[in-house]
């Protein structure tokens, strides 16, 4: 203690900091210390988690139109805290908001604003719009779904703005169109130039309100305290509430929500984050080109009244008038929030849509887990959208359309797993073959050459384990020609096996119609297998079925997507390689 | 400013005023540990989170036949590689020398990393001085790997190299932890 003491005077004999803490410590607070003068310094701490939480954040973000969501996820999922950490940062940014409000309402019903006060109370109005800036454009920075949406509604907005508008668009998107720059740009605003210029206006807010003093609640009942210590504990036990509100928040919703990666070519019901939805609904009100009075001008006048607060506010009359606008607005925005929320909850497309969007955000972060190709996540959900659109309305994929649907009436087999030891062992058993999930609903059902082999060669397989091991190697062998990225190890593992597979392949006679190993059309009357669900013959029966090397004449309905230009080869790569699990 | 036991009116209550102030302290110091241990805690997963490792697998890289005996020929190494979220297919992701030997030599083939052991710059190899000569720090070394002169701590790292089907050179990429004596591999 002794030694701290000697270390705290050598510094204050070089610094004079015992002089500073004075000056901090020792301000008096008319009438004694409060719980309704805890606000500023609760924003102060919101505001200091933010620089924190932010500053470590920014180690693992990049930012451009393939990596901002890739980065974020690999932040949130992979990194150790990185859950926690993008949590804390993202409920705090809810509850600063709630904060800025309940500050305002302290300084505007108090009356802080008066004179001498005018201009700290304009730097703290410049500072709610920072700080609501920030949240904005930290909306858009994980490009997700819900950001990007949101976000070209907001700017989209700002370009209906009157004759500056598609400037101010411009220079804020880097360019015409959404991509990188609008990115580098929002980022450098979201860590750059708004927190220096929060730092800078809370440091005269700070000062001038050192300077003006506090403005105490009246009647004063009580003598007056120094800061130190009364007031510095309200303070402390406030920030302390409110730092267990962020975690409760982040407990109880799992985090910071991550919405699949940016997609204009998807449908998304684009909602502004909580605080802005009352603007949001506002707009609903105003069709056409009067659109840009709810955008705008009304939101404008409004905020001019409330800059002018402390002129009005001047007589008791203006203060009262104040008070009700403040209220007035508070009001007017809280029943607008309820009639948005109330209006999508009873809305079922939105909430579909809702639906689809987290099914689709856990698709591609499944996808994700082995690795993102540098075009970015969003081509891991192209498989699956392809799959959806093109395959759906015959095939399923674990039984469901690809994005979590159902599929109503599939005719043609599930693919999921496609050639894989799982999925073969499924396929050929002489009970399963014919069942609704493989060939059941197609032509190579009953009276199939195919479904009759399986019958008289496997009839029996459930109780007999020779038939068992037969089938097992032939799988194996089968199964080796996908070269699985999954199966590698196992297939590297069981070489004798599939060589006795390849060689029972003769045996039991598939060869008189399927190839293994050597396909000619003349030879051959089945699909030829050689290379079965590898890339290359993947990609050879989605370009045409109907070839001599798959199911030639009797393919049994399903398009030549290739051969007929329905899909082009970059998306039927996509397709396969989502479907070979790549 | 005056002193503060000047004006305060608790001071007849030292022992409520001492608590108050160290509740203080002790909540002050609790809420702002909270994002700062978040933050640093992330910021350390350099060290606590184990990116798997790369395979170290055989790579072909040539064919007997385009090798000049006793002269190095530089090979890029392309091959897949992950980096944090993304995954690479076959890009770059180093480079080696190889230098065919003479018939009646031990090994047919030799393999370097084009990487100096002293502190990973590229090395070149000089065609009239017949040696690898790095261009950072002036190390130089002969065709076999040997340090000439310089600071490197070490000789250049040789690779394992097998030949297959008796042309086909395959190497099997690896690299070294940088300024130590020992060849350490760490991929």
């Amino acid at each position: 203690m002794q030694r701290l003491k000697q270390l705290y005077d050598w510094l204050d004999n070089r610094t004079g900091i015992k002089e500073h803490l004075r000056e901090v410590l020792f301000e008096t607070v008319p009438g004694g210390s409060r719980w309704r003068y805890v606000w500023g310094s609760t924003l102060t701490f919101t505001l200091m988690i933010q620089f924190i939480t932010g500053i470590f954040l920014w180690m693992g973000y990049s930012a451009s139109g393939q990596t901002s969501w890739e980065s974020v996820y690999y932040i949130q999922e992979h990194m150790t805290g990185g859950h926690f950490l993008r949590g804390l940062h993202h409920w705090t940014a809810q509850v600063m908001t709630v904060l800025l409000v309940l500050h305002l309402m302290q300084v505007v019903i108090d009356g802080a604003y008066k004179a001498p006060r005018e201009i700290n109370f304009w730097f703290g109005i410049i500072l709610l719009q920072l700080v609501l800036a920030l949240s904005l454009t930290g909306y858009l920075l994980p490009w997700d779904q819900k950001g990007y949406w949101a976000t070209k509604v907001a700017t989209d907005i700002m370009g209906s703005t009157p004759i500056i508008g598609e400037t101010m668009k411009q220079l804020v998107l880097g360019g015409a169109d959404y991509g990188h720059h609008t990115l580098t740009r929002f980022f450098a605003l979201h860590a750059g130039i708004l927190p220096l210029s929060v730092i800078g206006l809370t440091v005269g807010h700070i000062y001038l309100f050192r300077r003006h003093g506090l403005t105490p609640k009246k009647p004063i009942k009580k003598a007056d305290e120094y800061f130190w210590p009364e007031q510095v504990l309200k303070d402390a036990v406030a920030c302390l509430a409110v730092l267990v509100t962020i975690l409760v928040l982040h407990f109880a919703f799992n985090g910071a929500h991550l919405d699949a990666p940016a997609d204009p070519s998807s449908a998304y019901p684009a909602r502004p984050d909580w605080y802005f939805l009352f603007l949001f609904q506002f707009l609903k009100y105003f069709p056409g080109h009067w659109e840009v009075l709810g955008a705008v001008v009304l939101p404008g006048l409004a905020m001019t009244l409330v800059f002018l607060m402390p002129i009005i506010g001047k007589s008791e009359r203006g203060h009262r008038f104040n008070v009700g606008l403040l209220f007035g607005i508070l009001a007017f925005a809280g029943i607008l929030t309820f009639v948005a929320v109330n209006a999508d909850r009873n809305n079922p497309t939105y909430i579909a849509s809702k639906e689809q969007a987290a099914r689709e955000a856990a698709i591609v972060k499944e996808l994700a887990e082995n690795g993102i190709p540098p075009e970015g996540a969003l081509a891991l959900l192209q498989g699956p959208k392809l799959f959806a659109q093109h395959c759906a309305s015959c095939h399923t994929y674990g039984g469901e359309n690809g994005l979590g649907n159902s599929v109503e009436k599939p005719s043609a087999p599930d693919l999921k797993g496609f050639a894989s030891r799982e999925h073969l062992t499924e396929l050929l058993h002489p009970e399963r073959f014919e069942s609704a999930k493989f060939f059941g609903n197609t032509a190579h059902a009953q009276k199939s050459k195919m479904h009759d082999f399986l019958n008289d060669e496997f009839d029996g397989i459930n109780d007999d384990k020779d038939l068992r091991a037969d089938m097992d190697l032939l799988i194996k062998a089968i199964s080796a020609e996908a070269k699985l990225a999954s199966q590698s190890k196992l297939d590297l593992e069981d070489r004798e096996a599939i060589q006795k597979g390849r060689e029972l392949f003769d045996e039991i006679g598939c060869i008189d119609c399927h190839a293994l190993g050597g396909w000619n059309a003349d030879d051959y009357s089945a699909p030829d297998l050689t290379g079965y669900g590898s890339r290359n013959w993947m990609l050879g029966i989605v370009n045409d079925p109907a070839h001599e090397r798959f199911y030639g004449k009797k393919n049994d309905r399903m398009p030549a997507f290739g051969k007929d230009e329905k899909l082009t080869r970059r998306q039927m790569e996509r397709l396969v390689d989502w479907l070979r699990g790549e | 400013m005056t002193n503060e036991s000047d004006h305060n009116s608790k001071d007849e209550q030292p022992d409520r005023r001492q608590f108050i102030k160290g509740a203080s302290c002790v909540i002050g110091a609790v809420i702002g540990s909270v994002p700062m241990v978040a933050g640093v805690r992330v910021s350390l997963s350099p060290l606590v989170d184990k990116e798997a490792a790369e395979s170290g697998a055989m790579l072909r890289l040539g064919d007997l036949g385009d090798l000049e005996t006793g002269v190095p020929m530089k090979f890029a190494i392309v091959a897949d590689k992950s980096d944090k979220w993304t995954r690479y297919k076959d890009v770059p992701v180093g480079a080696v020398y190889l230098v065919k030997q003479k018939e009646d030599a031990k090994e047919p083939v030799v393999a370097f990393n084009t990487v100096c052991p002293h502190l990973g710059c590229f090395v070149d190899y000089r065609k009239e001085e017949t040696d690898f000569f790095c261009p950072c720090h002036d190390s130089n070394f002969a065709l076999d790997g040997k340090l000439k002169n310089g600071v490197s701590p070490r000789g250049m790292d040789t690779l394992e190299v097998e030949l297959r089907n008796t042309t086909e050179v395959w190497v099997k990429f690896q690299r070294f932890k940088a300024n130590s004596k020992d060849k350490i591999a760490i991929s």
